[in-house]
C-alpha cells in the first residue's frame, strides 16, 4: 500500500516535471524542472533497490550535468527567446502522431504483462533472491566482468573533456 | 592483473592498446614539441596506425572471445579492424595541408581520429551490448568534435549541431531497444540473447525493441528515412573528416548492425516478430524496405546536387542501400558480399574525397562541381584517378565497384530476392548519370585562370596512389578479398548457411 | 490497489521516453532539445533498473551506470558545440540554422 502511494506520487512528479521541461518557455525554468525530475527518478531507483545508481544519479545528473546546463544557459544570454514564434500547427501535428505512438507502446507493454513471461524471466524467478543493488555487487561487476567497457568509457570521458575544451575555448 | 584476466587477453587486445597509447602520445607530443614540428604529428599518427596493424597479426585466423567474454577476436572483427585502420591511415595522410589551410590545430585532431578508430574497433569486436554501445559512443563523440573542429566556420558549427542532435537522439532510441533486449533475456551478451529468445517472447515488446534498434542503427548508417543529417554534416565537416565519416563510421555501424542482428537475433530474420498481411515477418523485412527506399531516394536526390560533398553524401546513402541488400540476403554469402562491398567502397570513396581535399586551395573552398572544371588540363593524373573512382562507384566492369555490386546482387538472387537485385541494378544505372556528370565537368576545359594550378602534396599523392591501385586491383583480381570476406562472414557464428551453394 | 510490478515502471519509463521524444520533435531551442534527450536517457535507465530488479541481476544497473557516463560525455560535448555555434551566430533556434539546408 505504502509502496503504491509512493510510486504513484513519484510517477506523477516525474511526468509532471517532464511535461514542464518540454513545455516551459523560459530555459532557466526548464533546467530547474529537469533537476526536480532527476531527483524524483533517483527516488525511483531507491524503490527499485538500485541505491548506488540513485547516488550516481544525484551526483552526476543533478550535481554535474544540470550545473553544466545552467552554466551554458547563463553564458548564452539570449535577448530574444528562440521559441518566440513557434510554429503551432507543426507542433500540434507532430505531438498528435507521437501521442498515438506512445499509446501504442504502452498497450504493447500491457499486452506483454498479460502474455506469458519470457523464458529468462521465468528462470530468474526460480533462482533465489540475491542481494542486488548494493554498491558491492555493482562494483564487482564493473571492475571484473565489465572492466573493458569501463576502460573504454574512461577514454570516452577523456575525449569529451578535450573536445569540450577545444570547442568552447575562445583561443587555444 | 585484474581478476579473470590473463596475459592472453592483453595479447589479443594489443591493437586497441596501441591505438590508445598512440592517441595519448600524440596528445603529449602536441604539448611538448615546438610549433614548428607540428608536421611530425601526422607521421607519428600514421606510425601508430601501422603499429596497430602489426599488432593485429596475431588475431588472424583466431576465433575466440577475450576479456570475460565481452570482446570477440574472430575473422569478422579482424576484417573490420583492417578496414578501420586503412581508412584512418588514409584520412590522416590527406589531412595535413587541409588542416593548415583551415587553421586547425593538428594535435587534438589526430588524437580524436585515433579515438574514433578505437571506438570503431570495439564496435567490430564487441559481442556484448554494453561494449558495443560504449564503442559506438567513443566513436560518435569523437566525430561530433571533429565535425565542429573548424570553429570560426559557421558551416562546420552548424554541421556539428545537427550531427550531435540527431546522433544523441538515435542513441536514445538504440539504448531503449537494448534495454528491452536485456529485459527479455536477462543478459547483455549477444550469444545469450541469441539462444534464450524464442518466438513469441515478450509479445509486442520484441518487435518494438527491434524497431527501435533498426531506427537507432539506421541513423548511424544514414539509411533513408533516417538520413536527413548526412548531407548537411558531410557538407559542413572538414573534408578529410567527411571521408572518414562516410567510410569508417558507416562501416563500424554496419559491423554493429551485423553483430546485433545476425549474431544476436538470428532466429528472427525471416519470421518470429509477428505477421503483416498474413505474412510472418522478421527483421529482414525491415531491412528489405530500408534497402529499397535508401537506394532509390539516395540516387534520385544525388541527381540534382551541385556540391560535390553533398553529392557524395547522397551517393554514400545509396551505397548503404546496396550494402543492406547483402544483409537482407542474410546467408553467409550475403554477409560476405556486404563485407566485400564495404571494403571496396572504402577505397573508392576515400579516393574520391582525396581529390576533393586537393581542390581546397587558399581562397577556394573547392567543393562545388564547377571547381572541377579543367581538372584534366591542369592535373591529368588526379582527373584520371577521379574518373576511375567515379566509374567504380557507378559499378562499371573492370573496376572494383563492379565486383562489389556483382557479388551483392548475386547473393540477393541466390537467396531468392530477385526483385531486390533488379531494383539495385536499376538504381546503379540511375547513379551513372551523376557520376558521369562529375567526369564531364573535369574534362570541360575553360581557358580561364579558374583552373589555377595547385600543388599535390606527397601525402595526398600517396592516398591517391593507394586507393587507385586497390580500386583497380580488386576489380581485376577480387579473389583476394572474397576469400578473406567469406572466412570473416563465416566466423560471425550463427549465420544460417542457406546460401552456401 | 494492485501491487506495484515491474510493468508499472515500464509504463512510467515509456511515458517519460515519449515525453523526451516529443520534446526533441517540437521544441526549437537547442538547449531544451538536449534536455529532452536527457529525459529519454533517464527513461532508459528506469527501464534498466526495473528489469534489473525483476531479473535479480545487477547487470542492468551496470548498464545504467554506463548510460550515465555517456550522458555526461554527451552533455559536455553538446554544450561545447552550442557555445562554439553561439559565438558565430547569436541564436539557438534550430530553424535559423540555414546555411546548410536542414
Amino acid at each position: 500500500m505504502f509502496e503504491s502511494i509512493l510510486f504513484y506520487t513519484l510517477a506523477a512528479f516525474i511526468l509532471g516535471f517532464g511535461v514542464l521541461v518540454v513545455t516551459a518557455r523560459n530555459t532557466v525554468h526548464c533546467v530547474v524542472f529537469l533537476v526536480a525530475n532527476f531527483l524524483c527518478v533517483a527516488m525511483i531507483y531507491v524503490m527499485l533497490g538500485a541505491e548506488f545508481l540513485a547516488i550516481i544519479q544525484v551526483l552526476v545528473y543533478a550535481g554535474g550535468i544540470v550545473v553544466l546546463y545552467l552554466f551554458v544557459v547563463m553564458l548564452v544570454n539570449l535577448k530574444r527567446g528562440p521559441d518566440a514564434a513557434p510554429d503551432r500547427r507543426r507542433q500540434s501535428r507532430v505531438g498528435f502522431v507521437l501521442a498515438a505512438v506512445m499509446l501504442a507502446e504502452i498497450s504493447a507493454i500491457l499486452v506483454y504483462s498479460a502474455a506469458r513471461p519470457a523464458s529468462a524471466v521465468a528462470a530468474a524467478a526460480a533462482t533465489p533472491l540475491q542481494t542486488v543493488g548494493n554498491t558491492e555487487v555493482v562494483g564487482m561487476l564493473l571492475y571484473t566482468d565489465y572492466l573493458i567497457p569501463f576502460e573504454v568509457a574512461s577514454m570516452l570521458l577523456l575525449v569529451a573533456m578535450i573536445g569540450a575544451i577545444l570547442l568552447a575555448k575562445k583561443e587555444i | 592483473m585484474p581478476p579473470g584476466f590473463s596475459s592472453s587477453d592483453f595479447y589479443y587486445l594489443m591493437p586497441e592498446l596501441v591505438i590508445t597509447a598512440g592517441a595519448l602520445l600524440v596528445l603529449a607530443l602536441d604539448v611538448l614539441l615546438p610549433r614548428a614540428w607540428e608536421r611530425v604529428l601526422s607521421w607519428v599518427t600514421v606510425a601508430v596506425i601501422l603499429g596497430a596493424g602489426l599488432a593485429l597479426v596475431p588475431s588472424a585466423g583466431q576465433n575466440l572471445t577475450i576479456a570475460r567474454d565481452l570482446v570477440a577476436i574472430d575473422g569478422f572483427a579482424t576484417f573490420f579492424k583492417v578496414l578501420f585502420l586503412v581508412a584512418a591511415a588514409l584520412t590522416v595522410l590527406m589531412s595535413p595541408r587541409y588542416l593548415t589551410l583551415e587553421n586547425v590545430h593538428p594535435g587534438e585532431y589526430y588524437f580524436l581520429v585515433l579515438c574514433a578508430t578505437l571506438g570503431m574497433m570495439f564496435m567490430a569486436g564487441g559481442v556484448d551490448l554494453i561494449t558495443l554501445f560504449i564503442g559506438l559512443e567513443t566513436m560518435a563523440v569523437s566525430f561530433y568534435v571533429l565535425t565542429g573542429i573548424i570553429r570560426p566556420n559557421k558551416r562546420s558549427n552548424e554541421a556539428a549541431i545537427k550531427y550531435f542532435v540527431l546522433g544523441a537522439f538515435s542513441l536514445g532510441l538504440l539504448l531503449y531497444g537494448m534495454s528491452i533486449l536485456y529485459g527479455l533475456t536477462g543478459s547483455t551478451h549477444l550469444r545469450v540473447i541469441a539462444t534464450s529468445l524464442v518466438a513469441g517472447d515478450g509479445g509486442l515488446l520484441l518487435p518494438f525493441a527491434v524497431m527501435l534498434l533498426v531506427a537507432g542503427i539506421g541513423f548511424k548508417i544514414a539509411a533513408v528515412p533516417f538520413h536527413m543529417w548526412a548531407p548537411d554534416v558531410y557538407e559542413g565537416a572538414p573534408t578529410p573528416i567527411t571521408a572518414f565519416l562516410s567510410v569508417g563510421s558507416k562501416a563500424a555501424s554496419f559491423a554493429m548492425l551485423l553483430r546485433i542482428f545476425v549474431a544476436g537475433l538470428p532466429a528472427f530474420r525471416a519470421d518470429g516478430l509477428g505477421t503483416a498481411w498474413g505474412q510472418p515477418f522478421g527483421w529482414g523485412a525491415f531491412f528489405y524496405v530500408l534497402a529499397v527506399v535508401t537506394m532509390t531516394v539516395g540516387n534520385l536526390a544525388a541527381l540534382t546536387q551541385g556540391n560535390i560533398k553533398r553529392l557524395l553524401a547522397y551517393s554514400s546513402i545509396a551505397h548503404a542501400g546496396y550494402i543492406l541488400i547483402g544483409i537482407v540476403a542474410g546467408s553467409t554469402r550475403g554477409v560476405s558480399a556486404a563485407l566485400v562491398y564495404l571494403m571496396i567502397y572504402a577505397f573508392m570513396q576515400l579516393g574520391a574525397f582525396a581529390v576533393v581535399v586537393m581542390l581546397r586551395r587558399k581562397d577556394i573552398i573547392g567543393d562545388e562541381l564547377k571547381d572541377l572544371t579543367g581538372l584534366y588540363a591542369t592535373h591529368p593524373g588526379a582527373a584520371i584517378a577521379m574518373l576511375v573512382f567515379m566509374l567504380s562507384l557507378g559499378g562499371i566492369p573492370p573496376t572494383a565497384g563492379f565486383m562489389g555490386k556483382f557479388w551483392v546482387f548475386g547473393a540477393a538472387i541466390d537467396a531468392g530476392y530477385v526483385w531486390l537485385a533488379v531494383i539495385g541494378v536499376l538504381n546503379s544505372a540511375v547513379s551513372l548519370y551523376y557520376y558521369i556528370r562529375i567526369v564531364v565537368f573535369m574534362w570541360i576545359s575553360e581557358e580561364e585562370e579558374k583552373s589555377a594550378a595547385f600543388g599535390i602534396s606527397p601525402a595526398v599523392a600517396t592516398v591517391l596512389a593507394v586507393t587507385l591501385a586497390m580500386t583497380v586491383l580488386l576489380g581485376i583480381y577480387p579473389r583476394l578479398l572474397f576469400d578473406f570476406a567469406q572466412a570473416s562472414a563465416a566466423s560471425l557464428g550463427s549465420v544460417p548457411s542457406l546460401g552456401l551453394r | 490497489m494492485t501491487p506495484i510490478t515491474p510493468y508499472h515502471y515500464l509504463v512510467l519509463s515509456a511515458a517519460l521516453f515519449m515525453l523526451g521524444v516529443i520534446g526533441v520533435m517540437t521544441r526549437r531551442n537547442i538547449i531544451i532539445i538536449f534536455m529532452s534527450i536527457e529525459l529519454m536517457l533517464n527513461a532508459v535507465n528506469i527501464n534498466l533498473a526495473a528489469f534489473s530488479q525483476q531479473l535479480h541481476n545487477a547487470v542492468g544497473q551496470v548498464f545504467a551506470i554506463f548510460v550515465v557516463a555517456v550522458a555526461a560525455a554527451e552533455a559536455a560535448i553538446g554544450l561545447g558545440i552550442i557555445l562554439a555555434f553561439y559565438r558565430n551566430k547569436e541564436t539557438l533556434n534550430i530553424d535559423e540554422m540555414n546555411i546548410l539546408r536542414w
